[in-house]
């Protein structure tokens, strides 16, 4: 544990600064300051002050958003935030299971073993299932930290649980994840066809349907 | 600096084989959604008319090459990793053999220029040899494109 992390995250004590950093992670993109402002219920100079604390702790980053209109009295352009992409975790006693479970992806990796260890995955699932029976899944997948999202009949994933070992073992972390989505669905006595993958830069690849048919 | 890259895949059955079938009948969508992709530069062709044309080559029967060039790694992994090619790969077993050397090498290259087939296969070569390093390298082991500047043996692999 870094006492960086520790500092940072400790931040998200303050309630305002806690909701305008769930305003900008919710957004999933680019959010302006009075966006987040309104989500948060401050005033926009309040939330940029706070946002500027959360941009020097490292947990948001800031840019500029050019004024749609160009030309004199355009303004300046707008400054923006978005989810700074590193990971932050506190871990007491210090816990690292990243770099292990990296050391075993490589070897599943080696041995050709994908379809074993997307069976495991799938089992996996299908026990977390059991600690959410009646559950619908939606709410199962944001408890584990997926970030869904309505979008177009699907449910998208804004986040990735699994960020760093899908950055290294894509192919095996991503049929991975499919598989404990899929497992989850079937523990919760729904259809396991409504996962599939429909991969994006910067999101979960894990798509689930409204329902089969679509 | 743009990023070229090769990869190659033991087929196996002919490639005009009803084994292979769903295959090529995936050539045409995976090389538009590649042609479509951002950051995406150029590929090797064989043919401008028929798009499930593979590349003819003199380095063996059952042996596909995809060669292309990209703007970043980043924007070739998104292609790779984060679109509908994702799934295509997964399916990789029921039309390749799996090979334990590595099938994949990626360098450096000044931008508009178009390397050849016998240069990138002499870059997997040197891979496979010597391991990666600037002018030779995967998405595991990379390097950035201010490593591979100037380096003498760039040169001397292009030769």
């Amino acid at each position: 544990m870094s006492d960086d992390d520790l500092q940072a995250l400790g931040l998200l004590q303050d309630p305002v600064r806690r909701s305008l950093y769930d305003a900008v992670a919710a957004g999933g993109g680019e959010v302006g300051r009075t966006e987040a402002a309104q989500a948060a219920g401050v005033s926009r100079t309040l939330a940029g002050h706070h946002l500027d604390k959360l941009v020097e702790a490292g947990l948001l980053e800031s840019g500029f958003r050019p004024q749609e209109r160009k030309g004199p009295g355009s303004g300046r352009p707008a400054k923006v935030y978005r989810r700074a992409a590193g990971d932050r975790s506190v871990s007491l006693p210090p816990r690292d299971y990243v770099s292990l479970a990296s050391v075993l992806a490589e070897v599943v990796d080696e041995l050709g073993a994908e379809e074993r260890a997307e069976r495991a995955a799938r089992g996996a699932g299908r026990r977390l299932a059991g600690r959410h029976g009646g559950e619908p899944v939606e709410s199962v997948l944001r408890g584990r930290g997926y970030e869904p999202y309505p979008d177009d009949g699907v449910l998208r994933m804004r986040n990735c649980p699994f960020h760093v070992l899908s950055h290294e073992q894509p192919l095996l972390v991503c049929s991975m994840n499919l598989a404990l989505c899929q497992g989850l669905l079937e523990g919760l006595g729904d259809d396991p066809g409504r996962a599939r993958l429909d991969p994006r830069p910067g999101e979960c690849c894990v798509t689930v349907s409204k329902t089969n048919d679509n | 600096m743009h990023l070229a890259q090769l990869n190659i895949a033991h087929l196996r059955a002919p490639v005009d084989s009803a084994e292979l079938a769903e295959f090529v009948a995936l050539l045409e969508p995976m090389n538009d959604l590649a042609d479509r992709s951002p950051g995406f530069v150029w590929r090797l062709k064989e043919s401008d008319v028929d798009p499930t044309a593979t590349v003819v080559h003199d380095y063996g029967d059952h042996l596909l090459v995809n060669f292309s060039v990209w703007e970043s790694r980043d924007a070739l992994w998104d292609y790779v990793y984060r679109s509908g090619h994702l799934d295509v790969l997964r399916r990789r077993k029921e039309w390749f053999h799996r090979v334990a050397e590595p099938y994949t090498v990626m360098w450096w290259i000044p931008e508009g220029d178009l390397p050849s087939l016998d240069e990138a296969m002499r870059r997997l070569e040197r891979l496979r040899t010597e391991g990666p390093g600037p002018e030779a390298f995967t998405f595991k082991d990379s390097y950035a494109s201010s490593e591979a500047a100037n380096l003498p043996a760039a040169a001397e692999a292009r030769k």
